[in-house]
């Protein structure tokens, strides 16, 4: 376990999805499963489903953020992100 | 709120893989319980081979399948169940399996422990053995028991211990709870359904409605406890229960059987709830195309749970409990908490209760026999 799975998520940092975790298409996004923690996630937008997928192609998630998301809604993407940090789908460096 | 009801439409009409895939491995089994919801006991002599079975789990990995529920029958009976496992796991296919426990001795556990991407549960229907025996047979109990004392001592990690809701079972929640907490283990509760053998128990053993108004009040308060989605039909009582709430009947869940026969769920092996075979065309092709579960995909008929005000929280129940009680799919849960489902029970003059159309059953009684 690392420190950062307890700590406040940071956007200005380096994250990318857990190799825990397997993500499947569906209609409405994925379903993301975490096979450690047994955590099934659903993913509600198709948008989000590509962010995460690339998280770990950028050098921080705001990065990715402003890359992947539509401007406007930049604070949504990061709360999602880190309400999946807190479900240990993410891992940093 | 919104987003929640939106999501449960979209699970309504299905998906594109199961989240609950249940695989009953064999319908062989040394147990004869009363209420076996797939009427186990003699092994079908054309239960899939070695080969057909690692097949079908590659393609519930190329399906993305995250994960897969073993049961039977008593699946460690198949002489092929660590080769089946491990070929699961190797491919990040996760496996919760089912297993009276009789086969878990001291090496069993040992090898079990070894294994990733592993989840047991170990059913028992008493929180003591003369309880629990009277579901599932004399010495049963003490072998689950040893099961848990073997996997403890292994340092398997968190097990599940198991237990279907009957009128007897229901009034040992504590005890239930407490012997989890003794063994580190989860703790996971399911509903009595009328299907397999359950048909000819339902009637003596399913929970009354006190006692499934307690239940509910009792789960609400320990989200921690599983249920598997089970009593979604007491979600009508108020607050929703931990999970989907719905029925996943060819939308998210099915099962296959010990001879490939795809069904609905797992509380409806019958002639009426086959959508197909994976020996034909592979079970994407049946979890796709099937036309029974491209029907279960349709918006639902409230029917006579229209009027009732709840019928957004427990959708009308759950299809299995009415087909085998006698009931029609637009009528109410047989358990319904408002006593609907009694009255509809009740004003029928006649019902016909459907048998399970492949009965495994021995055709006479077993003993377990101490190993």
């Amino acid at each position: 376990m690392s420190l950062t799975s307890v700590d406040a998520f940071d956007a200005s940092q380096y994250w990318q999805l857990s190799e825990q975790v397997s993500l499947r298409d569906e209609a409405f996004g994925a379903l993301a499963y975490h096979h450690g923690n047994r955590r099934l996630v659903f993913l509600k937008s198709r948008e989000l489903v590509e962010l995460i997928r690339r998280l770990g192609e950028f050098d921080s998630a705001d990065e990715a953020i402003s890359e992947l998301a539509p401007a406007d809604q930049r604070d949504r993407y990061v709360t999602a992100l880190a309400s999946l940090h807190r479900s240990d789908l993410l891992n940093g460096r | 709120m919104g987003a929640e009801s939106s999501l449960r439409n979209r699970f309504e009409r299905g998906l594109a893989a199961p989240i609950c895939l249940t695989w009953e491995l064999t319908y062989a089994c040394n147990l004869a319980c009363t209420h076996c919801l797939s009427s186990s006991g003699r092994r079908d002599p054309r239960e899939l081979s070695t080969d057909e079975a690692k097949s079908l789990i590659d393609e519930i990995a190329l399906m993305q399948i995250f994960y897969v529920n073993i049961g039977g029958g008593e699946p460690m009976i198949r002489r092929d169940f660590f080769e089946l496992i491990e070929h699961a796991v190797g491919q990040h296919v996760g496996v919760k399996f089912s297993t009276n426990g009789t086969r878990i001795d001291k090496a069993a556990a040992q090898r079990l422990a070894g294994i990733d991407y592993l989840d047991i549960q170990i059913s028992i229907d008493g929180a003591d053995a003369e309880t629990s025996d009277r579901i599932r047979g004399v010495g049963s109990y003490d072998a689950a028991r040893r099961a848990m004392d073997n996997l403890k001592e292994a340092n398997f990690g968190q097990f599940k211990i198991s237990v279907v809701m009957t009128r007897e079972s229901i009034e040992q929640l504590d005890a239930f709870e407490a012997l989890a907490v003794s063994y580190g283990a989860e703790l996971r509760l399911t509903r009595l359904r009328p299907s397999g053998r359950g048909v000819e128990v339902w009637n003596e053993l399913h929970p009354t409605l006190e006692q499934n108004r307690m239940l509910y009040k009792w789960l609400l308060a320990r989200p921690n406890v599983l249920t598997g989605d089970s009593f979604f039909h007491l979600s009508a009582l108020g607050a929703p229960l931990e999970g989907l709430n719905l029925c996943g009947a060819g939308r998210v869940v099915c099962l296959i059987d010990p001879v490939g026969d795809v069904y609905a769920c797992p509380f409806v092996i019958h002639d009426e709830f086959l959508a197909g075979n994976v020996r034909a065309a592979g079970f994407g092709e049946v979890w796709t195309n099937s036309s029974l579960f491209k029907s279960l995909r349709e918006p639902g008929n409230p029917g006579a749970c229209s009027s009732c005000g709840s019928y957004d929280a427990c959708r009308g129940g759950c299809m299995a409990a009415k087909f085998f009680t006698g009931l029609e799919m637009t009528d109410p849960d047989p358990e319904c908490v408002f006593g609907h489902g009694e009255t509809a029970l009740a004003s029928k003059s006649v019902t016909i209760r459907p048998l399970s159309s492949p009965d495994h059953s021995r055709r006479v009684p077993v003993a377990l026999s101490s190993r």
